[in-house]
């Protein structure tokens, strides 16, 4: 069985925990954002942007059974760091699991402070926009 | 007369301070400036000893408060050498100050077929009011090219201009890549054709000398906050005799003479343009910051700006694979870049890290990105508080920065 939407928050903590220092866990983001796969092309439609971040954000969503997966992909690094593990957090879940998570694991970052105001407007909007799809998956 | 830097900094309390761990570089000073510690001081002087509501009352803290805020306004007048305070009208920046004009100035002088120009430099608020008066009265806006250095073409200039055109709206300095235009002979030539000029003194009213009787200015407009002041003050100069046949904007106290059910006579300037009642407080706080400026040597300041912007431009050219956006002769001390393959915003956020303030995205240019085929640049804006220590740790903190998105 998959890990549940709180054990894969817990993990996230654990991982950045390792780092002591700023920049190391800046690395690590700046790392997960180069690995996380681009979009295609088509899926890079106005419909998909995400409004409210600074670099433009893409946000797509579908359906695998009762499982809802996510891609994104964002022009900034830093932001596509961001975007896989929310990613990582909320895909593959359900509707219902999704719309329920309480996303706590931004807050233990030690980043919190520094993605407040504009920047985690992005990510809020973000955060937002996935519940909305799995919103309206289930009402299908 | 040469600055000394540190003693000068000492007077600016939000620069002594630590931001992330790192001693706090303030390069966003094109946003807003930071500022010297009369200026809070006389805000909480004000609050703590003076505060009334001005021009009706008869009791002593009426008195002065009042005497206070009028003061501002005849400072105002000589810092931009206008020839009568009546034709200061404060407003809440330069935005309101923009919207006055195009609301009262465009609603009585555009019609069908009037062209007002702006430029490709423009700032939102200097295209948005314009755009919002065209659209109500059939008017057309149309836009003066820049070259690739972002300067704008006179050339192309010469050719917009004919009769049909009421107004030339252009800024003084461009806010994104620090081009400074040159209105005094922009103005010449659209007064040729009879039309009237509006400057939007934004990112001027702190770097440049601002004369706006040799200048032949028609309407100018600043922000205090961008000349050391508080926010949420702002400054129209206009002609007399253009101030005098505009209708009032605003309806409210203040701007009347006398008010019946039948009618209503208008107060004189500048009063017919401030109906309520005004930000008190703030303006009488930027006489300290008027004071300020006034107390150092302006050329001096200019002087020290030109060398940062000088030095730092020299230093930024060094990286390689970036490039300056916005390379006029002419220019404040404003640095746009970009850097291939990154994107503005991570290395705003990075450089945050260093305890560095820049500014990154679009600047509410989008029409000069887009010219610039660009999503945003990174923008340090320099005052003269900043050092060149300053520019040395920035420009080490960018490298780091790059090599960590690289």
């Amino acid at each position: 069985m998959a890990q549940s939407i709180q054990e894969t928050q817990e993990e996230l903590i654990e991982e950045f925990g390792l780092f002591d220092d700023w920049a190391d866990k800046y690395e690590y983001l700046i790392d997960l954002g180069k690995k996380l796969p681009s979009l295609s092309d088509d899926l890079k439609t106005e419909e998909n942007v995400i409004k409210g971040c600074q670099s433009r954000v893409w946000l797509h969503a579908e359906k695998q059974g009762d499982q809802i997966v996510f891609e994104a992909d964002s022009e900034a690094v830093i932001v596509k760091g961001l975007i896989s593990m929310l990613i990582r957090v909320l895909s593959n879940h359900t509707a219902e699991e999704i719309m329920k998570a309480d996303l706590y694991f931004i807050d233990q970052f030690g980043m919190s402070q520094h993605l407040a105001q504009t920047r985690s407007n992005g990510l809020l909007s973000m955060v937002k926009q996935m519940k909305n799809y799995a919103l309206a998956f289930s009402a299908k | 007369m040469t600055l000394d830097i540190q003693k000068i900094r000492a007077d600016f309390p939000v620069l002594d301070q630590q931001v992330n761990g790192s001693p706090l570089i303030y390069f966003d000073n094109a946003a807003t400036t930071q500022k010297p510690k009369s200026v809070i001081d006389a805000l909480s002087h004000y609050y703590a000893s003076d505060n009334a509501n001005i021009h009706r009352g008869i009791h002593a803290l009426a008195e002065r408060a009042t005497t206070a805020f009028e003061l501002t306004r005849t400072k105002i007048k000589e810092f931009i050498n206008a020839p009568s305070s009546d034709q200061i009208i404060l407003t809440a920046g330069t935005t309101g100050s923009i919207n006055l004009v195009a609301q009262t100035f465009g609603r009585a002088n555009f019609s069908k077929g009037d062209k007002i120009l702006i430029s490709n430099l423009e700032h939102h608020s200097n295209i948005v009011p314009w755009q919002m008066i065209a659209e109500e009265k059939g008017a057309v806006i149309e836009v003066i090219p820049v070259d690739e250095r972002g300067v704008l073409d006179l050339e192309a200039y010469r050719n917009l201009l004919d009769t049909s055109v009421k107004l030339v709206a252009v800024n003084h300095v461009s806010n994104a890549i620090g081009t400074i235009n040159p209105i005094a002979e922009m103005i010449q030539l659209a007064h040729v054709h009879g039309a009237k000029v509006m400057i939007d003194g934004a990112q001027s009213i702190a770097h440049l000398d601002i004369d706006v009787q040799a200048l032949d200015i028609d309407f100018f407009a600043f922000s205090a906050h961008k000349l050391f002041g508080p926010t949420g003050v702002g400054v129209l100069y206009g002609k007399r005799e253009l101030l005098e046949s505009m209708p009032p904007y605003q309806g409210g106290g203040e701007m009347i003479k006398e008010v019946s059910f039948d009618g209503t006579t208008y107060n004189e300037l500048p009063y017919k343009f401030e109906a309520g009642t005004p930000n008190i407080a703030d303006v009488i706080a930027f006489s300290a910051a008027i004071d300020y400026v006034n107390a150092l040597s302006k050329e001096a300041l200019f002087t020290q700006e030109l060398a940062l912007l000088a030095y730092a431009t020299e230093q930024l050219s060094t990286i390689p694979g970036l490039r300056i956006i916005g390379t006029a002769p002419e220019k404040i001390a404003v640095i746009s870049f970009v850097m291939d393959g990154i994107h503005p915003q991570d290395l705003g956020v990075l450089l945050d890290k260093f305890g560095i303030a820049i500014r990154t995205g679009h600047h509410c240019v989008q029409p000069l990105m887009k010219r610039f085929e660009l999503p945003g640049t990174c923008r340090a804006s320099f005052a003269f508080y900043n050092t060149f220590e300053e520019i040395d740790l920035f420009v080490k903190a960018l490298r780091r920065s790059i090599n960590m998105l690289q």
